[in-house]
């Protein structure tokens, strides 16, 4: 798995007004963590769905493994790419266990039965989001948290060599947030390649290898994180006063650049805040 | 229990039903008289009555009761609506035009053949119609306007039916309002070979789909990301559904309710993995239309029930009462 490589991806909804991605151009690298950060609309879960088929870009190209998104097949795509998408609610009530379960739909196909390899698979993956002891419960009655974990764990139960999050801890506690992130940061040492789109700059500081982060659908800044979240860029991407810190540790994470928005005084220093793209 | 035993206890229940249909009517038969009627070496009365009668028409209802069920389930996971039925997307009513049409101009003495013939055409014109309806809205096939286009193309059709009931002399008016109600009272060994050549690739396709289906229920997006081709799935599985629906109503009319409720039973008692949940409604549904045909034709005899009353008045009352052991 070479990982994915786009050269001047652009892409337009046909009610929106402008383009939702302008000719972005980007690497993420393999058994690397990326992480996609910007404001709302400035078009992460567009570039995200790009990168997985389910847009076709207007203009330029997508790679996956050294070969166009386009020429995949879903299933295909599905045994290489695990994918947490933003929401999502079962029309129908399920267990957890049959929620874990479908990420091995793609290597099952229509007929095949659940074998030895695929309930393993299963187990393991709701192992490791912690959520085998809710196998039997249905999905509606879990909290947030809990739900969240279960569909990284569908993702995982794929035995995917890349992992796709589209804001995987939004509305989770903090405890919640730092569990995925740590099962984020064990994948990306074993090897998997992780795409994340958040919008906690700090996290993603400290867990990302590389940052790209992104403004009106064009990009920013992309690199190492504290190449990217210098308080010129994090400034003049998101229209408000911050100042760069560092994380204090103890812990890995040390020295991690951390970012902390201002208010009062410093606030009423900076120029009006920019108006609000349209784009979804 | 094992899947696998609940399909067969199911089909042992349809047995049971379809026996109990034979056995049951004007002239009540004996085990022995059904056997015997069935090969042929009763008295001629009795094997006319097991050959002719009773075994095609309980035949017909279980083939429309499982075409019903099956197609209700796929629609319900498609649309993701509980609500949904097999004549949500207006079917039974592009059914109902061509079978009242036929009717008001042939008057009464409409064969049966030529209405059925009518309403098949009508409801594949409907299903076409639907169809068209809802993807000119865009490229991809937005359930959500599928099902608006299939609900406004339904009052479409009503009001055509009511245009065409304005005119319609009394005879041919009281046989478009029964032919409405639907009947299994017409079944013959021809439209059980017409339906069933529907059925069986029909069901074959569904039962294909099943996992897709699954992933559809929890949403589109997700299901393209765990390897379904959504379009082609979402195209293959209203097709087949509808295919099946119009199927069922040109041989038996409109039988409410068996569509709707048979894929919630399943579902609450035995979970919503549509590998099981399309064999146990077909069974389910098949059993349920038998009984409920047997119990129209005996409850009140000589006189015959509508059998959409029988699955009404039989079906609210368990519905309720699974919805209650639910919430309870």
């Amino acid at each position: 798995m070479k990982g994915w490589r786009c050269r001047g991806v652009s892409f337009r909804y046909p009610e929106g007004a402008g383009l939702a991605v302008d000719s972005v151009s980007l690497d993420v690298p393999a058994g690397a963590c990326t992480a996609v950060l910007g404001p709302n609309g400035s078009g992460k879960s567009t570039l995200l769905r790009l990168l997985l088929g389910t847009l076709t870009p207007a203009a330029g190209e997508v790679e996956l493994d050294g070969r166009p998104v386009a020429r995949w097949e879903r299933p295909e795509i599905a045994r290489a790419v695990g994918v947490v998408p933003q929401g999502e609610e079962a029309a129908f009530p399920m267990s957890v266990r049959e929620l874990v379960a479908m990420g091995r739909y793609p290597h099952l196909g229509p007929w095949r039965r659940e074998g030895d390899a695929d309930r393993r698979a299963v187990d393991q993956a709701m192992r490791r989001c912690d959520v085998l002891a809710l196998a039997h419960r249905p999905i509606s009655t879990l909290s947030g948290g809990e739900r969240q974990r279960a569909r990284v764990a569908r993702a995982l139960a794929q035995e995917p060599a890349a992992l796709a999050l589209d804001e995987p801890t939004a509305a989770l506690d903090v405890s919640h947030e730092m569990a995925i992130f740590e099962l984020l940061r064990e994948l990306g040492r074993g090897g998997t390649t992780v795409l994340l789109v958040t919008h906690n700059l700090n996290l993603a500081a400290r867990y990302a290898d590389r940052l790209v982060l992104l403004d009106r659908g064009a990009v920013a800044a992309a690199g190492a994180p504290a190449e990217v979240l210098t308080r010129e860029t994090v400034e003049r991407v998101y229209g408000w006063p911050v100042r760069i810190g560092r994380h204090e540790g103890p812990g890995p994470d040390e020295g991690a650049p951390q970012v902390i928005p201002l208010a009062g005084e410093a606030c009423a220093q900076m120029a009006p805040a920019r108006e609000e793209p349209n784009a979804a | 229990m094992r899947p696998l035993a609940r399909l067969l206890l199911l089909a042992a229940v349809l047995a049971a039903a379809l026996l109990a249909a034979i056995r049951l009517g004007a002239v009540p038969l004996s085990l022995r008289q059904v056997v015997d009627g069935l090969r042929g070496t009763a008295d001629p009365t009795t094997v006319a009555i097991v050959r002719r009668l009773r075994l095609p028409r309980a035949v017909l209802a279980a083939m429309v009761g499982g075409s019903l069920a099956a197609s209700g389930a796929t629609f319900q996971a498609l649309l993701r609506n509980p609500l949904a039925e097999p004549y949500i997307l207006g079917i039974s009513g592009g059914a109902a035009v061509g079978a009242v049409f036929a009717i008001a101009l042939a008057g009464a003495a409409a064969s049966g053949g030529i209405v059925a013939a009518s309403a098949l055409a009508g409801a594949l014109l409907a299903v076409v119609l639907v169809f068209r309806l809802a993807a000119v809205a865009g490229r991809a096939l937005d359930t959500r306007i599928l099902l608006l286009a299939g609900v406004v193309a339904g009052a479409f059709f009503n009001a055509c039916i009511l245009l065409a009931l304005t005119f319609a002399d009394a005879d041919a008016f009281r046989s478009a309002v029964f032919w409405m109600m639907g009947s299994f009272s017409s079944a013959s060994w021809r439209s059980i070979g017409l339906l069933g050549g529907a059925m069986v690739p029909a069901l074959a396709v569904l039962m294909a789909l099943s996992r897709p289906l699954n992933l559809l229920a929890v949403g589109e997006e997700t299901a393209a990301y765990l390897g379904t081709r959504v379009e082609r799935t979402k195209l293959l599985a209203y097709g087949t559904a509808s295919l099946l629906t119009a199927g069922a109503v040109a041989v038996s009319g409109v039988i409410g309710f068996v569509g709707l409720v048979v894929p919630h039973v399943v579902r609450m008692l035995w979970g919503a993995d549509h590998r099981f949940l399309l064999p146990a409604s077909v069974l389910l549904g098949a059993s349920f239309a038998v009984l409920a045909d047997t119990l129209a034709r005996t409850a009140v005899a000589p006189t015959e029930l509508p059998v959409g009353v029988v699955t009404a008045f039989v079906g609210v009352p368990f519905f309720v009462y699974l919805l209650r052991r639910r919430t309870a």
